[in-house]
């Protein structure tokens, strides 16, 4: 069992490795970010000047090897944006995405087991199949094209909530939390059903036809023969089978519910690390860009790496097989 | 109980629905200050949200033209050319009380001069900076140099004792990610004293009502909350929700949307900007064509058809929506050397420009690639593929090549395109700038953005002297021959103005500036 756990982990750090790789092998077809630094008065010693202080005449691999001398030792750089240390700007970014996050996973878990349970259930009545032909919709809109409509019905026409931003928030020792008050609450909503949206008609649509294939089943039948009412038949004996795989799907769909905060953040003004690394690409802050994309990628790899190792935990088929 | 206090949450969210006091500007833009430092960023927004809190000794007006600030009274000394006397205004506080003295004019010229500071280049030939009594500085520069003030209206002043108190005497090393107590804190002598700040997401500026021009200016707004939105949708949906009542940065196809809503304006101007081609005429040959051995653009008349060929009016109805004024020259209209007469020479004639080409040899026409940004100028992109199909009217062939910015300027400062476009402010309202920039020969501290390749030796002694004529009278001819030089060459190609668009609530009065620099103290709220 160490053996192999001992393997996935070393596995799981050549990929962040190679994920780092291409990510700094990428950077220079972004741009030149001492365009960016430098107002249009500068002159060409100015350029130098800062090329070689920022370590940009080097090629990519050593950019890449002094990144990661400096990232062991908990040193990400600093912005060329900003002009602060990243480490500083992601910790103080992150409180926005990961509620945000938080709140749509909260959402599309929620709102998708619920109607799946009920569109199995009632899977020949009229409202199920209104919400199944509605989830269509969820699914193939792309997220900003939802966000600009919620913006253009709540906030325009019915000027209920808020368009942009975050609303009030409160310091608690570090994390800036929206929790707290009436407009951080509100400035939660439209952002979180956008972001949340495709993952709740993806919960919803699993958790159907994980039931209709549960509710099948010999033990349903049996269940009816001996007389159980439906409620617990339904959500005591079916629901709880068809968890399993729908639970998988939920821990892997969280991560990217983090990852693709990108677009949402853009839409909605959203002050968290997707909004942050959109703004990187522009200006080419080269820093900001890759704390980020290993940041993303240690979370899928750490993520997978637990998956696979609960996995072998509970199937001994897989440790031989590895 | 526990029935009353829902329902009590239900009121207090009922009644925090936009509270809204006449008096705040929410100000939303694409872009924040990237810091607070008077002096480490050389940056639009940056200088923006400063002007609010700090002050330089002179501004420019809605119009442009110079208005006294922290100086009241300005000019060459009598007896000697190389040095400019600035009368101080007397009584002026910075907003920790600190008095304003001539002491924290030398201090803040000094600082900008160091490494660290982004302005060092516009007060180069700034030798020395000395304070005559409490109320009058000198600047002695190193030779005449008759536009100085031109590039102090960007310089703040800031006290000296609080930055030494504060351990902020230097500017920030913006790149080495200083963080200093500037940066994030501000102590100026301007209209609006700094609330709050949270970079990129908020900041919160209120009246200072104890300005020396507070019965001046209307200064009607008591609070700012700057706000910027990068998203364009988002911006306009901001606006139209009455979330924000100004904004800058209007995207051009929510104009009209924005005109008719209720309550809502669009008022535009003249911005400092002029966008145009340039084109290699040094090489002796260019990559981006299909002509071996030859380079067709170092012939004048095949850069004349080219300029021939683009209709501006169409650009400007089309692609524009009438949102830009066609130009014939690359200065903009506010800028010493401008006439009007150079601004309505270029002109359209297919048939005049396919004689020309024919002329030149080039019946046939040519293939060649055209760089264009598609993030920086408003319809870049779409401009530059409008010229696609010009130009393809007169056998030139043109492959466009749109990249986000931060990719298409290194073509140019590398000298790696030969058909491009660029767009020029010019913050010193001087030709000169223009000429130091984009029509002296490339070295390594002038000439910069010249990517044609032209290089005459005889022009740039002619604009190397500009800096130090203090005839203002045969600098001016200078200039005028200069451009005249730069008009024959077809050196560009000029497109069009661009225009500024501001959006606002009607209660809010204030002109729009061509500098796209909004001073909220000359703003009136009803």
């Amino acid at each position: 069992m160490l053996s192999f756990i001992l393997k996935r982990v070393g596995q799981s750090i050549l990929v962040l490795l190679i994920t780092g790789l291409v990510a700094f092998s990428m950077f220079t077809f972004v741009g030149d970010p001492i365009d960016n630094m430098l107002g249009q008065e500068r002159t060409m010693e100015d350029v130098e000047r800062l090329r070689e202080q920022l370590g940009l005449d080097q090629p990519f691999v050593v950019q890449y090897y002094r990144f990661l001398e400096q990232a062991v030792q908990g040193n990400f750089g600093v912005s060329y944006r900003q002009g602060r240390p990243v480490a500083e700007i992601l910790l103080e970014r992150a409180p926005a995405t990961l509620e945000l996050a938080a709140v749509s996973g909260v959402l599309a878990i929620a709102f998708g087991i619920a109607l799946g349970v009920f569109t199995a259930i009632r899977r020949n009545g009229i409202a199920a199949n209104v919400i199944m032909s509605a989830s269509l919709i969820g699914v193939s809109l792309p997220t900003f094209l939802i966000g600009i409509l919620l913006i253009y019905l709540f906030s325009v026409e019915l000027g209920w909530l808020p368009s942009f931003g975050r609303g009030e928030t409160v310091d608690l020792g570090g994390w800036t939390t929206g929790f707290l008050t009436v407009s951080g609450l509100k400035a939660l909503i439209l952002p979180s059903i956008t972001l949340g949206l495709y993952q709740m008609t993806l919960i919803m649509r699993l958790v159907r036809s994980e039931m209709l294939e549960v509710l099948r089943q010999d033990y349903v039948r049996f269940a009816k023969a001996r007389g159980l009412s439906d409620r617990v038949i339904n959500f005591r004996h079916a629901l709880k089978n068809t968890m399993v795989p729908v639970i998988t799907v939920i821990g892997l769909q969280l991560g990217s519910i983090i990852a693709f905060a990108i677009i949402t953040e853009t839409v909605f003004q959203w002050p968290g690390v997707g909004l942050l690394f959109i703004n990187a690409i522009q200006f080419v802050d080269i820093p900001v860009m890759a704390a980020y994309l290993m940041l993303i990628s240690v979370m899928f790899v750490g993520i997978n790496l637990l998956v696979d190792i609960l996995y072998a935990f509970i199937d001994p088929r897989l440790r031989v097989a590895a | 109980m526990k029935k009353y206090t829902g329902l009590l949450a239900v009121a207090a969210l009922l009644s925090t629905t936009t509270l809204v006091s006449a008096e705040t500007l929410r100000w939303a833009r694409a872009g924040d200050a990237l810091t607070l430092d008077p002096h480490a960023q050389n940056e639009g927004p940056t200088h923006t949200i400063r002007h609010q809190m700090y002050e330089p000794l002179i501004i420019r007006d809605v119009t442009g033209a110079f208005e006294p600030a922290l100086a009241t009274e300005w000019g060459p000394k009598a007896d000697d050319p190389n040095v400019w006397v600035f009368k101080l205004r007397e009584g002026v506080k910075f907003h920790g009380g600190e008095d304003f003295t001539a002491e924290d004019v030398v201090f803040s010229f000094e600082r900008a001069k160091t490494e660290n500071s982004d302005m060092k280049e516009l007060i180069g030939s700034i030798v020395e900076v000395r304070a005559v009594d409490e109320y009058t500085v000198e600047l002695v520069t190193d030779g005449p140099n008759p536009i100085l003030p031109s590039n102090l209206t960007n310089l703040f002043i800031l006290d000296k004792g609080w930055a030494e108190a504060n351990n902020t005497a230097n500017v920030q090393d913006f790149e080495g990610g200083e963080i200093t107590y500037a940066t994030t804190n501000a102590n100026g002598t301007g209209p609006y004293k700094l609330q709050s700040r949270e970079p990129d997401v908020r900041t919160v500026m209120v009246r200072n009502d104890d300005y020396w021009g507070r019965d001046q200016f209307p200064m009607e707004v008591t609070e700012i909350i700057y706000t910027p939105i990068q998203n364009a949708a988002t911006r306009v949906a901001a606006l139209l929700s009455g979330e924000v009542n100004f904004l800058q940065d209007m995207p051009v196809q929510d104009l009209q949307r924005v005109n008719d809503a209720d309550g809502l304006v669009v008022k535009k101007a003249p911005q400092n900007r002029v966008i145009f081609f340039g084109m290699n005429q040094g090489a002796d040959d260019i990559e981006a064509d299909n002509i071996d051995g030859k380079n067709p653009l170092a012939d004048v008349r095949v850069r004349k058809a080219m300029s021939m060929a683009i209709n501006r009016d169409a650009i400007q109805q089309v692609v524009m929506r009438g949102q830009s004024e066609p130009a014939g020259m690359i200065a903009p209209p506010f800028v010493n050397g401008w006439t009007a007469e150079m601004d309505a020479e270029s002109s359209t004639d297919v048939e005049g420009a396919k004689a020309l080409m024919a002329e030149a040899g080039y019946a046939d026409g040519f293939s060649i690639r055209l760089d264009c940004p598609n993030d920086r100028y408003i319809n870049d992109e779409a401009i530059c593929q409008a010229a696609v199909g010009m130009l393809g009217q007169i056998g030139v062939k043109v492959n466009l090549d749109a990249k986000p910015k931060a990719q298409h300027f290194p073509l140019i400062t590398d000298g790696k395109t030969d058909f491009y476009m660029l767009g020029w402010g010019v913050p010193t309202y001087d030709s000169e700038y223009i000429f130091n920039f984009l029509v002296h020969g490339r070295e390594s501290d002038i000439g910069t953005w010249n990517g044609t390749g032209f290089d005459n030796d005889d022009l740039d002694a002619k604009i190397a002297s500009l800096a130090s004529n203090t005839d203002l009278e045969a600098r001016n001819a200078d200039i005028a021959s200069i451009w005249r030089v730069v008009q024959d060459e077809a050196l560009y190609i000029p497109i069009h103005h661009q225009v500024l668009n501001w959006g606002m609530a009607e209660g809010v009065g204030v002109e729009v500036d061509a500098e796209d620099q909004p001073k909220v103290k000359y703003f009136t709220m009803k």
